[in-house]
This record gives structure tokens, sequence and C-alpha cells, in this order.
């Protein structure tokens, strides 16, 4: 069996399938989501189900993904049809791959729509236009405006707010870089832009940073908003207090702390699995794997950890901590309030911004490499056809997305659907694969065929058995409290109760289904073209 | 924090060491030297 594209396309070093791997887990989830959580769970105590999430669910997950890569990649394959195919001998088998393959290229659709966020605002603070001055308001005004908050179409009917004020533009412009870098391949587009944008996007990083670290006591009237309380509120826990036991025990952060992982180190994406199986036979995965995951976590916790709740809690204090903000509304509207505040503010958001843009670059790149590999190996297309069949279907689901913008209500029902629900989904089912089905013996051996590291035999037991059930009933704890469990906020539905009462909603999982079915029509002729592939070697090897 | 950022950073660097220093580990060329994708080998 063998694809068409087998044996072209492969990584040119190791520290670039490394930096690209790491590329693809850090994102925005890193630099927004994780201290977003951080800070509504009472910082040091969301830190204990974060790190046993990591242990349990996150390592190993990674370590599941980069063998079943390599593995499927030593039988021909690239595509995760393709590559469960090879491990689960199955009809069903490569139908199971199409989640692999609409999560990343679904959660595409809106990532790139924030990537032009991104971009916007870093050339917005480059040219000195996101000066609002100490009015909250005037940031969230023009948030809305920007990205089309009020109505649906608003964000294409808007001429932009001011220069740099279209997010439709940012948005295209993205699209663009990302398809230009997807079509210089693997290795000169992917690998390449990854090899310079990670570690400069760790200096910027290093650098907001610094200058954080560097605030001290702002206001001299208040004294009580200094560095060491902004890092205490983020960090600290006394494990004696009730109010650490009680946040312990509250089943709706070990839910967000596993999200949190699973969004943070692509794991459950496809992603991971498309890349490894680039790989030789022989060349580690163990290490590669964990210098990837450790790359990811430095970013996360020490860059991502360090700066945001800090910097709020030293510019606007209590307010921040009562009510902590949501993700895009940390990002897009408190940031920019508290780098108006701080000295180099233009400077620091700039270089912010930025990151965040080169950190949604190399994420976003991932997300489009399972479908090429598909698209290539399993319909034979070339990489012309390949990029502009990939173009035409993300940029119908982009737009779908830029124009239903009203309360950003498409781009939540899909991250929502996509990227949460069947990660959770794809997640289970790939650790089954390799701990019921490959078989946790066979599939351990894989994983360290070449490895540079000695990976601990406990590691076979945490995999077959600890992490499926663990997900299973964070799954299950989590359908529970999405679908059924009545809000304590009287105005926020259910998913149920917005499905029913919703019509972007039922609009966007139409959609959903829409590519759902049309990536179920690809892999069914794929399928087709790697059996008749088969029967040909079987004839002429007889 | 310490343990959590100290944990991560010792991991990041222990991981760090162990691939700079397996001899020719880093700049390993997995496969052709010069990997052109379909579309401009063509041209």
């Amino acid at each position: 069996m063998s694809g068409t594209n087998n044996g072209k396309e492969a990584w040119g070093s190791r520290i670039g399938v490394i930096l690209a791997v790491m590329g693809s887990a850090v994102g925005l989830g890193n630099f927004l989501r994780f201290p977003g959580l951080a800070a509504q769970y009472e910082g040091g105590a969301f830190m204990v189900p974060y790190f046993v999430s990591l242990l349990i669910l996150g390592l190993p997950l990674a370590w599941v993904e980069w063998s079943l890569g390599r593995y499927g990649g030593s039988q021909g394959h690239n595509s995760t049809p393709g590559i469960y195919l090879a491990v689960w001998k199955n009809r069903i088998a490569p139908y199971c791959g199409v989640l692999a393959i609409i999560i990343p290229v679904m959660i595409y659709m809106y990532y790139v729509y924030i990537e032009g966020w991104c971009l916007a605002y870093s050339l917005r603070y480059l040219f000195g236009h996101m000066n609002y001055g100490a009015d909250p308001l005037a940031y969230e005004n023009f948030f809305c405006d920007f990205v089309g908050i009020e109505g649906d179409g608003a964000a294409l009917s808007t001429p932009g707010v001011g220069p740099f004020g279209s997010a439709v533009l940012f948005t295209v412009v993205c699209f663009i870089i990302n398809f230009i870098l997807i079509y210089r391949g693997l290795s000169k587009g992917i690998e390449w832009f990854c090899r310079w944008a990670m570690p400069l996007l760790i200096v910027c990083a290093i650098l907001v940073l610094i200058r954080v670290l560097t605030l001290g006591t702002p206001d001299s009237k208040l004294p009580e908003q200094n560095l060491l309380n902004g890092l205490g509120h983020m960090w600290n826990f006394d494990v004696t207090s009730a109010t650490f036991r009680k946040s312990l025990c509250n089943p709706q952060m070990w839910l967000a702390a596993a999200g949190q992982i699973f969004f943070s180190l692509s794991v459950g994406f496809g992603i991971v699995i498309t890349y490894s199986s680039y790989l030789r036979k022989n060349d580690d995965i163990a290490l590669s794997s964990l210098t990837a995951s450790a790359g990811n976590e430095f970013c996360e916790v020490v860059l991502g950890g360090m700066i945001i709740v800090p910097a709020g809690f030293i510019f606007l204090g209590k307010a921040f901590v009562e009510n902590p903000p949501s993700t895009f509304t940390l990002g897009f509207v408190t940031l920019p309030n508290v780098f108006n505040q701080m000295i180099f503010g233009q400077a620091i958001g700039f270089l912010f911004f930025f990151l965040l843009f080169l950190a949604a670059v190399t994420s976003s790149l991932s997300m489009l490499q399972p479908a090429i590999a598909l698209l290539e190996e399993g319909l034979g297309l070339r990489r012309k056809a390949s990029v502009a069949m990939l173009g035409f279907i993300t940029a119908v689901g982009a737009a779908f997305v830029v124009y239903f913008s009203k309360g950003l209500l498409a781009l939540d029902t899909i991250d929502f659907w996509i990227g949460t629900f069947c990660i959770f989904v794809l997640a289970t089912f790939q650790v089954i694969l390799f701990g019921w089905v490959l078989g946790i013996d066979r599939g351990f051996e894989e994983l360290n065929r070449g490895a540079e590291i000695r990976i601990p035999r406990f590691v076979k037991f945490i995999i077959k058995y600890v992490s499926p059930t663990y997900l299973l009933v964070i799954f299950g704890f989590w359908v529970h409290q999405e679908f059924f469990k009545v809000s304590e906020t009287p105005d926020k539905l259910t998913r149920l109760q917005q499905i029913r009462e919703s019509s972007v909603v039922q609009l966007s999982l139409g959609f959903i289904v829409a590519v759902f079915i049309l990536f179920v029509l690809l892999v069914s002729q794929s399928t087709k073209r790697w059996r008749a592939a088969d029967q040909t070697k079987k004839e002429v090897a007889s | 924090m310490l343990a959590a950022v100290g944990g991560v950073t010792a991991l990041l660097s222990w991981c760090i060491y162990k691939v700079i220093s397996i001899p020719g580990s880093t700049e390993h060329i997995h496969s052709q030297a010069d990997i052109e994708t379909p579309d401009i080998e063509d041209d």
C-alpha cells in the first residue's frame, strides 16, 4: 500500500520538526486562554489539575500521536485516514480519520479570523493608532466595531475603523500568507517559517516579560497594586486553606484544565499524527515529543503565566481579579487598556500582538497540512490542485464565520463542537487505538524504536488504563455540564437550548455536517484508490 | 510559582541538552537533501 506522494515530502532536520510541532502547539491558547483560566480559577489552585492533566493526558497522548503517525508513515501513509487504516485493518478505520481532518480544517476557518485581528492590532500599535486614552469602554467599542459583534455582516460592511481598521482585510492577508507557505511544502514552507518564527516569538515574549517584571508599583497612590501581589495572585495558594480544598473539588476546574492541555499541546487535533508521519522509521520520537511539549509548556507557564495576569492586576487591581474577563475580552480589550497605562506601552503592545500573530501563523499552518496530506495521498492531487481545493473550502468557511459575526456566535458554535467536543472524541479514539487495537506492547515497541530517552514502563499502564478512563470521566462531566446543567445566569442558554432557538447556531451545525460529508466522500474515494493500489501490488507480486 | 516555573524551565533545558548533545541529530537530514513540492519539480 502506498500513497502517491510517498517518499516525496519530509522534514529537513530534527530541530525543524521539533520547532514545527512546537509551533503548532504554541498559539493563542498559551498567551490568552491559559492566563484567563488561571485567573478565573484562583491562580495557584488551577495549576494542580493542570499539571495532573499534563502528566496523565498531555504527555502520553503526545507520545501516542507521534507513534501512530510514524507507524503510518512507515506504511506509506501521511493522511490520518490512511494511518488509521494501517493500524486498524477495518473498513471503518479510515472514516474515523475524517474527524482528524475536519477538526484542524474547521478550526482554521475561525482561527485565521483571529490571526487577522492580531496582525491588525500589532500594526495599529506600530503606527500609533491604538491610543484610546484611559476609558476602558473606548477599547471595547473599537473591538466590537472591528470584528462586527453588533450584527451579522457588520464586519463586511464596515469600511474599517481608521487606519488598519478592517478585520476582513487582515484576515485575507493572513489567509494568503498561510497558503503561500503551505504551497511551498513541508520543509520549505512550514519548517522554514517555524525555524525563524519560533525563536522570534520567544524573544518578543521575553522582552514583554522583562517589561512586566520591571513594573514595580506604577501608581504610588495604590501601593497594593504591585508586581509581587500580581504574581502572587497568579501563582500563590495555601494548601491548608478551605478555599483551596473547595477549588480542588470543583469538577469544572478539572474540565477546564484538561481542555487547556488538549488545546495547548495540539493533541487530539490530528496534527501531530500527520507531522510525525513524515519521519523515518528509526527516527527518535520519544525525546522529540517531550522536547516539543516542554517548549510549549515553557511558553505557556513561564511566558504566558507571568505576563498577562500580573500586568492586569497591577493596572486594573481588584476589578480584574473579581471579574476576570473572557479570553477575547482579555486579549483585545483589557490588555490594550493595560498597555496604554504602561510606560513604553506602544512598543510592548506591538511586540505582544506581533508574537500572538506569529504564534497564530505557526498554528494555522499545521491545521492545513492534514487535509493537504489527504488530498495529495488519497486523491493523487498535485500541490497546486490540493492547495486550490483546500483554499476554496476554508475560504467558504472563513467567510461564513466572518459574516455571522453577531456576538461571534458562528465562531463560538464551531469552536464548541469542533474545537472542544470533537477533540475529546478523537483523543479518546486515538488512545484506545494505540493501547487496545495496535496493542500496548506493540505500541510501546514502536514508541521506543530509535528512542534517545528511556520511557518508564509505568507509562504503558497510564496509556492503556488511566488516560482512557480519565478522558471518559472528564467527557461525561463535560457533557452533563454543557448540555443538561441549567446555568446560574438566567439569560445564558444551554447548548441544546441554543440549537433550538438560534438560527445561526443551526446554520453553523449544518455547515459542520456539510464539511463532514464532503470529507467522508473524499475519504471514500481515497480508500478505493488505496485498495486498487494494494490489488495491483498483489498481482505484481504473484 | 517557583516549582511550576522552575520545573518547566528545567525540563525544557534538559530536553534541549539531550537533543543537542547527541552527535549529528540536530541537523539530521531525513530524506533527499533538496526536497521540492510536486509542482515545483514539474517546472
